[in-house]
């Protein structure tokens, strides 16, 4: 606690710290920051204001079809209802919430370092991710939202059965959030390669950051495929072309492929930094370190490489030859062996820890439930057969949600009350919690386990009502019952965090017992992160008691306080060796004007207006040469 | 609770055909094991609480660890999954694609946006979201598209096969009870896509050559009273632009040919009976039935009128 009360040399180096990396108060300050964590607070609030919007449309989604022969919404709101909700929850929640919000949050504070690499491109991410998301659903506010579902099939989408500009929104859109993505993951790449704290070689990093490691790969690889194919896509809507026109010699199979290679990479991108929670969790609530470290680490990275190798499994009713469904299918059998390998790793690390069952641990106990039974019923659907019987059925929804809802979400979940202390400084309410996650958990196999049976009689996906007869009348009923308990759940949940960020008990740096370097700075962390680049000699360092009080010591003598300049240090790749001291730049308007006129620019494109769209291009490059302009020179 | 579907007519868990039962039991199988594979992960959570407040602290349970890990996480998957692989390897075959001229009757099935058109290729016979099948008799479905992307499923007799433009996708329909089996299209394809269901009906083999035999015929034309007035009102409002019926000039390609209408079961995709009271609604009012139809409604046209179409309609029997 000696950050908290500190002796006198160091009270004047933090107060120097304090005054270099201040940023402006107020709106104007959250506009031009360039603060990771502040970046990470911006995503959270949007990510979860698209996660509100996303989980409505589910609810009404859920409300038409509650009996057969429903008229709440008819086909027409419906698919663009369930369009929606998927592109939402996908390119506007999930994604952001855990790369945008978790990554960029912890990712520096883990590693010991100030910042990410690039701190104005991280917000340039952000504000990029903001347009596209406003830009999508401005097209639900005028009635025209895409409607061919979140994988969007040609020809339906194509101008001749989709002519308004509902999927025009959907693709441009999605190329914005594309670049997004990218210069986040290229940020994540280059921060966690260069900026550890010195003394954390490859094998000392902590395992969240490697399954954000994993997922920037992930996503560096799998984004260009899908933007092609949006690029194909208006290309043919917009100036005629023909890639996906059979008439033409196209082919409306190459939307197909082109989406899943970006598609299937892209649910491990959204679960593997839930993996990377989970370990997190498991260490600080167990008392122990993870049991086989090396194994899950190696295992987080295969997961992400194999998914690229499976994305056929989607299309195992299109007619391929017999040959690439055997290839597609063994390979989506053999990415179970390192998600088993993690599976064992925490359970077993509870079993020879001493758990204790508080709401976080309580959200991971149920993350692993939902990943190994959503995980099993994913093995079926790699058994061709099985999956030509039951692909694009209510089946499938029940096995991704368990994936995507379950797996990947609840370890968020689990992470807003983990993080929350450290964030707001307060503790949130135990007893509360766990009664959020019994209801939430509840809510959720009641809203999705049926559909699993809907699927089995038959019930195809993506159907605005179905006629009484079918037996699929109760699944349906129970799913709806159980969507309204998990949102009540969720809203308590929200109520707990918001009325302990006001409330709650002081939280301390570290309540928790936490293993990972962000516990051993103040909650809620200073701007500059730590007063002292920390030393690492272990993949848990706050619990390396004699590290910390070196570096108190440190802090006192002055030792990497870089307190002259705006600065953080560089490591070397591997083995994390000091390489240098980094100067970094510092709050900016440029990326926000970036942003707007990114997004502007998209939108001109979107209504044919391409003259003004190439001159929005000509103002984004001008902000571009203004954004290095106001750069002291690299020394 | 799953066996308990089988009283549900477009049920996975209730075959009909070997295919269908194969896969059947390939889910059975997964279905065990994934059930005890889950239990035993339930297991050690379960382990994890009993044991959360002991305070011994062996030494060797770090190895033992490992074991499981590495047991649980890598052999006993690698077993298990070669054991699936070759089990799907094994039901691969049964549900393959059969080769041209393989089967004595081939039917042609093509996907609409939202109904189903059904030929018999080598007869002139065309009917719509009533696929007749002789029993005991291996059937060839040659599936395509004529707009966007739909694909055939009838879950009772087998696998899922796509309609693609500019491809054509084949399975193989060998059923061996008579009887009415549902399908349903089961791949996105707009507005209509719930509403675009078909029947599988399979008749023992005599019943279906003289089935057929009366589908080829051109319709009959009424020789007096309303059924005729009602042919003139079909061709007064131009409904031969859409529809066809074989034996007069309406030869439109855009909805169900209508040429012997009056026999079928269902209207708009199995959306309503076809019993004149509901035809005369669809003619009313397709859009209320069926949101997204391309049929235009005809309630302006006089009641009377819509009574004639009805009985003409309902005579092509």
């Amino acid at each position: 606690m000696a950050v908290e009360s500190p002796a006198p040399a160091a009270a004047e180096r933090i107060g120097r710290l304090d005054r270099i990396w201040a940023e402006r108060p107020g709106l104007s300050g959250w506009i031009t920051t360039t603060d990771h964590k502040r970046i990470a607070l911006l995503y959270l609030a949007t990510s979860l204001a698209f996660f509100a919007a996303g989980g409505t449309e589910a609810l009404v989604m859920r409300t038409q079809l509650a009996q057969p022969n429903e008229h709440v919404v008819g086909p027409a709101t419906y698919d663009q209802l369930m369009t929606m909700h998927g592109v939402t929850m996908i390119f506007f929640f999930v994604i952001p919430l855990s790369i945008g919000a978790f990554g960029n949050y912890l990712v520096p504070l883990m590693i010991g370092s100030r910042d990410m690499a690039f701190p104005r491109m991280n917000a340039l991410s952000f504000w990029l991710y903001l347009g596209s998301g406003l830009l999508v659903y401005s097209s639900l506010a005028l009635g025209m939202a895409p409607d061919a579902g979140w994988f969007n099939y040609v020809p339906l989408a194509s101008r001749r059965f989709s002519p308004g500009l509902g999927i025009d929104f959907y693709a441009l859109g999605l190329i914005l959030n594309g670049v997004s993505s990218t210069a986040a993951a290229a940020n994540f790449l280059v921060t966690i390669a260069k900026l550890r704290a010195p003394g954390m070689s490859l094998n000392r990093m902590p395992l969240f950051c490697y399954a954000i490691l994993a997922t920037s790969f992930s996503l560096i690889f799998a984004l260009p495929p899908l933007t092609a194919d949006l690029v194909f896509l208006e290309l043919d809507r917009k100036l005629g072309f023909k890639f996906f026109d059979v008439a033409h010699g196209g082919d409306p199979v190459l939307w197909q492929h082109l989406f899943w290679i970006f598609g299937h990479p892209e649910v491990y991108i959204i679960v593997l930094p839930a993996f990377g929670i989970a370990t997190s969790i498991i260490p600080t609530f167990t008392r122990r370190t993870m049991v086989a470290f090396p194994l899950v680490a190696v295992a987080e990275l295969l997961v992400a490489f194999i998914g690229f190798g499976v994305w056929v499994h989607h299309m195992f009713a299109t007619g391929l030859p017999q040959m690439t469904m055997v290839f597609f299918a063994a390979a989506s059998l053999i990415i179970v062996i390192p998600s088993g390998i993690q599976i064992f790793a925490w359970c077993m690390t509870m079993v020879t820890g001493r758990p204790e069952f508080k709401t976080p641990l309580l959200f991971i106990v149920g993350f692993i439930v939902f990943f190994v039974f959503g995980g099993l019923s994913g093995i079926t659907l790699a058994a061709v057969p099985f999956d030509q019987q039951v692909t694009d059925t209510y089946y499938v929804v029940a096995h991704f949600h368990y994936v995507i809802w379950g797996a990947a979400v609840f370890p968020l979940l689990g992470g807003l009350y983990y993080w929350f202390p450290k964030v707001t400084g307060r503790m949130y309410h135990e007893r509360l919690g766990q009664a959020t996650f019994w209801l939430v958990f509840a809510g959720t196999n009641l809203t999705f386990f049926p559909m699993h049976i809907a699927g089995m009689l038959g019930m195809p996906r993506r159907v605005w009502t179905y006629p009484s007869g079918l037996d699929w009348s109760a699944e349906n009923l129970v799913s709806t019952i159980g969507a309204f308990l998990l949102t009540a759940g969720l809203l308590g949940m929200l109520a707990n965090l918001v009325m302990s960020a006001y409330t709650g008990a002081p939280a301390g740096p570290n309540p928790f017992g936490g293993a990972t370097l962000e516990w051993a700075t103040t909650s809620p962390p200073p701007p500059y992160n730590f007063a002292v680049i920390p030393r690492v000699t272990s993949a848990y360092a706050s619990w390396d008691d004699d590290d910390r009080a070196d570096d108190r010591r440190r802090l006192e003598s002055g030792e990497l306080v870089l307190e002259t300049g705006h600065e953080t240090t560089a490591s070397t790749p591997v083995d994390g060796h000091l390489d240098d001291v980094l100067h970094m730049p510092s709050e900016s308007p440029w990326p926000f004007v970036l942003g707007i006129a990114a997004t502007l620019g998209t939108a001109f494109v979107l209504t044919d207006h391409y003259l003004i769209a190439a001159a929005t291009a000509a103002l984004a490059a001008a902000v571009l040469v203004l954004w290095h302009a106001g750069e002291p020179a690299a020394a | 609770m799953l066996a308990a579907g089988c009283g549900s007519n477009q049920s996975i868990t209730s075959p009909v055909t070997d295919p269908a039962r194969e896969i059947d039991t390939l889910w059975w199988a997964m279905f065990a094991a994934g059930m005890v594979i889950f239990a035993v992960v339930l297991g050690l959570l379960v382990l994890a609480f009993v044991r959360r407040r002991r305070d011994d602290e062996r030494p060797e349970t770090e190895r033992r660890a490992y074991a499981v890990i590495l047991g649980g996480g890598m052999v006993a998957p690698v077993v298990l999954l070669a054991v699936l692989f070759a089990f799907v390897i094994r039901v691969m075959p049964a549900v393959s694609a059969p080769k041209p001229g393989s089967t004595d009757l081939t039917v042609e099935v093509i996907g609409h946006q939202w109904y189903w058109e059904v030929r018999y290729p080598g007869t002139d016979a065309v009917t719509a979201n009533e696929i007749h099948l002789p029993a005991h008799t291996p059937v060839r479905i040659v599936a395509r598209t004529a707009d966007v992307i739909h694909s055939f499923w009838v879950p009772r007799l087998n696998r899922k096969i796509d309609m693609i433009p500019g491809r054509s996708n084949s399975i193989e329909l060998d059923v061996p009870r008579t009887g009415i089996y549902r399908g349903q299209c089961s791949e996105f394809c707009g507005l209509g896509h719930a509403q675009m269901a078909f029947e599988v009906i399979v008749q023992p083999p005599g019943a279906f050559r003289s089935w057929l035999d009366h589908e080829e015929q051109p319709a009959a034309t009424p020789a007096s009273g309303t059924a005729a007035a009602g042919q003139q009102e079909f061709a007064a409002a131009s409904c031969g632009d859409c529809h066809a019926i074989r034996g007069t000039s309406a030869a439109g390609h855009i909805g169900p040919d209508l040429t012997h209408i009056g026999s079928r079961n269902t209207l708009a995709a199995l959306t309503i009976p076809n019993t004149p009271g509901d035809l005369m609604q669809w003619i009313s009012n397709p859009q209320g039935w069926k949101p997204g139809s391309r049929m235009p409604g005809f309630a302006s046209l006089p009641l009377s009128a819509r009574r004639a179409l009805v009985a003409y309609l309902e005579s092509l029997r």
